[in-house]
């Protein structure tokens, strides 16, 4: 069973309720369970739409959202948190750390939220920061952390659930080339644990370390393709 | 559970946020602070002013049960009062040596004449034949001198204690005490003056008084009047039972047999206190709900800051969101970030309305009512569950997307 399986979705935004701005237009995409997926496009395809979508942080305007076999694209808001907090981990471009909090306050976030008890919650916070590397920063806030150590937060809190996808937006935007490299590196590692990936960019590069792109043009699948000259990648060769 | 777990979280955050914006926290709590120092100021003041009615009242006789042939209200059958018995002076001792729950019992009859000194006159001043029990019998205070003894009043000597309004009247410019004044031509003279009660009712001061001894008072001015025997509780949480235990020595002073009506009525000052209970309650909701404007203000400026806190933290929000916050958790922060804020401007204005309490102590003798206390904080907490809630409202229905978008 795929993880997720979109089929002809359709957002549409009305502009000042004259002007309809079709962000897709009827997408059919169906990503299976360790998957790693690009996608792609230019600014306007449609992408960010899409990955809102797949995210659950909005509905389609029509089409059938299923995800692990439930149809979400008719859920109400509280039923999407709930989804969004045990089904699918974020990784932002900007990170969205919250500022006053510190490491392991970020990770437990996600936890606190599902409900689950302090120790166990201490717990898995801690193993997971361990996981991507910063076992030695918990304590830290995020104005203390470096930006590649801002995003292995940001990562160890989309991991904490243990969730289905991990949905990274852009996630080496913020980052020089070579922290990109080594967040990109962590993401290979999640990806052969067993983790579904899902990036959205724009940047080849990154979108190269996907085994799959999905590219957007105008709201509707481009092209979907698999990667096959994968092992010539100078960031695998390098690892 | 997880409510609690929510709740931790809540609190954790809101404190976070009150600390990051400590100067905005503490302008804004003012508001509250200020709100409840009037509230339990003006709570403070309005249970000195019933205190000081009560005293006053207590100076008139609250505690002291007057017996007489009438009722002081109600309409009765005037012709079945006027065939009653007479009291008697006698039953005045008879009463002080069989009650337990009473302790000064004193006779007083009362007429209506002329006082004098000179060319200094008062016309229809009341003058009181009483024993010197009397002192103990009311709520009369001495300003000067001294009561009649026991010895002057079984002796019917003609000394006289007078009233405030005597005194200023008869004698403006001269210390009363020693000087003899004429009641209705007959010389008295002045051993003691009672400190000044103000006009509730004229009647019921002993402003407008002069007091003899009874026996001078029955070969001057008449026997056989209507005997008031005025009779002090000891106690008077014991009112009831020391009005029950004199009417029966009554009955048995005037041989009534079981189920005879009383021929006589036991009175008291309740006709004071009935009156002003509602003056009392008009201007504790006028005063409570003036100064409830200010504490209203206050919960405006919490609304308006918390709105001030719910754009400025969209972005955070929008995270909070994407990471699994339902609408309930996100209403719930900041309806705790609101509640503490109004809660800790509550305890802050108790903290300061205290020892302010005290000052007022010192003009009007009062103590904050511990009722007052409890309600603050309850008020407080309500203000700012009130108050908080459109903006925590806002808060949480925002679209994520929309959210995460903001900078």
């Amino acid at each position: 069973m795929n993880v997720i399986e979109l089929k002809d979705i359709v957002k549409t935004y009305e502009m000042g309720g004259v002007e309809e701005v079709h962000a897709l237009q009827s997408i059919n995409v169906s990503i299976g369970k360790n998957e790693y997926v690009a996608i792609m496009g230019p600014s306007g395809s449609g992408k960010s739409t899409l990955m809102n979508i797949i995210g659950c942080l909005d509905t389609p305007t029509s089409g059938l959202y299923q995800f692990n076999g439930v149809n979400v694209s008719e859920m109400d808001d509280n039923d999407l948190a709930k989804v969004r907090n045990k089904e699918i981990g974020f990784v932002f471009q900007t990170f969205n750390l919250l500022p006053r909090s510190d490491a392991l306050h970020n990770v437990e976030l996600p936890l606190i939220y599902g409900g689950i008890g302090a120790t166990e919650r201490k717990r898995r916070a801690m193993e997971t920061l361990q996981h991507v590397g910063l076992g030695d920063r918990v304590h830290h806030k995020p104005n203390e952390l470096s930006g590649g150590q801002r995003q292995r937060v940001a990562v160890a809190r989309a991991l904490v659930t243990r969730p289905s996808i991990i949905l990274a937006d852009e996630p080496t935007g913020n980052l020089d080339s070579k922290t990109g490299e080594e967040i990109m590196a962590l993401f290979q590692e999640l990806h052969d644990q067993g983790n579904t990936i899902i990036l959205v960019t724009h940047e080849a590069d990154i979108a190269g370390h996907a085994h799959r792109v999905v590219r957007l043009r105008d709201g509707k699948v481009e092209t979907d393709e698999l990667v096959v000259k994968r092992k010539n990648h100078p960031a695998v060769q390098a690892s | 559970m997880y409510f609690m777990t929510e709740l931790k979280e809540g609190l954790l955050i809101s404190f976070r946020a009150m600390r990051g914006n400590m100067l905005r926290s503490v302008l804004t709590t003012l508001g509250i602070v200020i709100g409840i120092v009037s509230v339990t100021l003006m709570a403070t003041a309005i249970e000195g002013v019933n205190r000081a009615f009560a005293r006053s009242a207590a100076a008139f006789g609250t505690d002291v049960l007057y017996v007489s042939r009438f009722s002081w209200v109600g309409n009765m059958d005037w012709a079945l009062i006027r065939n009653r018995r007479q009291m008697k002076v006698e039953y005045a001792s008879k009463i002080e040596r069989q009650a337990n729950l009473s302790d000064a019992v004193a006779p007083v009859v009362a007429t209506r004449r002329r006082v004098y000194r000179g060319d200094k006159s008062i016309e229809d001043a009341f003058v009181s034949g009483t024993t010197h029990q009397y002192i103990n019998a009311a709520g009369v205070t001495l300003e000067d001198g001294r009561f009649f003894t026991a010895e002057e009043s079984n002796g019917g000597r003609p000394v006289c204690v007078v009233g405030a309004n005597i005194v200023e009247n008869v004698f403006p410019f001269e210390d009363p005490i020693g000087k003899v004044i004429r009641v209705a031509g007959h010389p008295y003279t002045v051993v003691g003056t009672a400190e000044k009660q103000g006009g509730l009712f004229g009647i019921f001061t002993a402003d407008n008084r002069v007091f003899v001894p009874l026996l001078s008072f029955e070969s001057k001015f008449g026997g056989r009047r209507d005997v008031t025997i005025q009779v002090r509780v000891a106690d008077l949480t014991q009112m009831e039972d020391a009005k029950l235990e004199l009417e029966g020595i009554i009955r048995k002073l005037r041989n009534l047999a079981p189920g005879k009506a009383n021929d006589f009525n036991i009175n008291q000052q309740e006709l004071l206190t009935e009156t002003f209970a509602p003056i009392s309650l008009i201007i504790a909701s006028i005063g409570l709900f003036i100064t409830g404007l200010s504490l209203f203000v206050g919960g405006i400026g919490i609304m308006n800051i918390m709105f001030v806190s719910v754009s400025e933290r969209t972005k955070e929000i929008g995270i909070r969101k994407a990471i699994g916050a339902r609408q309930r958790t996100i209403l719930l922060q900041f309806l705790i970030e609101s509640a503490s804020l109004c809660l800790i401007g509550g305890v802050l204005g108790l903290a300061i309305a205290f020892p302010l309490s005290l000052v007022v102590d010192q003009v009007l003798p009062t103590a904050m009512p511990m009722s007052v206390v409890f309600i603050s904080i309850i008020i407080s907490l309500v203000v700012g569950v009130v108050s908080g809630f459109l903006p925590a409202y806002r808060a949480s229905k925002m679209d994520p997307v929309e959210a995460l978008r903001y900078e």
